[in-house]
């Protein structure tokens, strides 16, 4: 349910960035969304979809999804594994010392412009 | 399609957000107005402990209040009849969180200048609003008993967010499958820093343990 604040914020930030440059239209977004970020594709895609046609710059903008894999890194065997796989307990060791280091960031990448 | 250009942006969704709650916190330390955000799921009884530590803390402290719902004004009633301090509902029109910019606009509704302490409940929903800072200057939760304490493992992020976690309901330990110390320890596990009180709103149990808290952490901020 979250999915639409989302899209609101990524909205307003891309309306903002493309005014300021003087863009006629907006014809791509480009996002880099984490596999553990808690994100759904379908439900975002869905909150876009219909949030788009209230803007000025992105009535006919296309998304373009770049999922980025959850890995985890394990302090005790040193050894990194898929997170969504394996969750916060090391497949090798058993361990539980581990840290994410990547796939729970949602980033905007860019946008193509005319 | 030649004229096309990319504007690389590279930038987190939540960085508009982020700097707004940023800027909250600036303004509410100019302000002196130390505010809560408190989150839980539906029913694990926010109002209920607000009301008790509110009437704990008030001759202490200028107390105000935001309910933040998706619609109806149920808690600012209740929490206006039963405290007599100043409250506001908000409404987040469908909205499962509250944002910074919500929040900022809230406190202005309610105006701040005369208070010390200012709570926000926020939407009752353990995923959405551990995702958005709101800018307040201190994150609590309530975990209540019948939820069950495998709660920190299935939803971690709120539980890594909360300086505070307040277990509630514990008058109900003895008919629920709830191992208090296991739960703590999973707490623990998630955000190690994070402060545990237990507390029965419902019987003024430990309702002074988290006012005195709070009094504590109010007096290191102003600092």
């Amino acid at each position: 349910m979250h999915e639409l604040g989302i899209v609101v914020h990524v909205i307003d930030q891309v309306e903002e960035l493309a005014k300021q440059n003087n863009v006629k239209e907006v014809v791509e977004l480009s996002l880099e969304i984490g596999e553990v970020s808690g994100v759904i594709e379908s439900y975002f895609r869905d909150c876009f979809e219909w949030s788009k046609k209230k803007t000025t710059y992105m009535q006919n903008c296309k998304l373009n999804w770049i999922s980025i894999k959850g890995i985890t890194y394990c302090e005790n065997c040193g050894k990194t594994y898929g997170t969504v796989e394996h969750g916060k307990t090391c497949p090798y060791c058993g361990s539980e010392k581990t840290y994410l280091l990547t796939g729970k960031d949602c980033m905007i990448k860019d946008i193509k412009v005319i | 399609m030649n004229d096309v250009r990319t504007i690389l942006l590279h930038r987190s969704v939540y960085a508009d957000n982020d700097l707004e709650a940023d800027a909250l916190r600036e303004y509410l330390k100019s302000k002196g107005t130390f505010v809560v955000n408190l989150m839980s799921s539906p029913g694990a009884g926010k109002t209920t402990t607000l009301t008790k530590l509110i009437n704990y803390l008030k001759d202490k402290l200028r107390i105000g209040v935001m309910e933040a719902d998706i619609d109806s004004d149920v808690d600012a009633i209740s929490i206006a009849k039963n405290t007599g301090v100043k409250s506001i509902q908000l409404h987040t029109n469908g909205m499962c969180h509250l944002d910074a910019g919500m929040t900022k606009a809230g406190l202005d509704a309610l105006d701040i200048s005369d208070l010390d302490l200012v709570f926000l409940e926020n939407v009752g929903n353990l995923v959405c609003p551990a995702e958005f800072d709101t800018g307040a200057s201190l994150d609590i939760m309530i975990l209540s008993i019948p939820e069950g304490d495998d709660k920190p493992l299935k939803y971690p992020l709120v539980f890594q967010k909360s300086d505070l976690v307040i277990i509630n309901k514990i008058d109900a330990l003895p008919y629920f499958n709830f191992d208090l110390e296991k739960c703590k320890e999973r707490i623990k596990y998630r955000n190690k820093n994070a402060t545990i009180i237990p507390i029965s709103a419902k019987l003024g149990q430990g309702i002074e343990e988290v006012g005195d808290y709070f009094i504590n952490k109010i007096k290191c901020w102003k600092e």
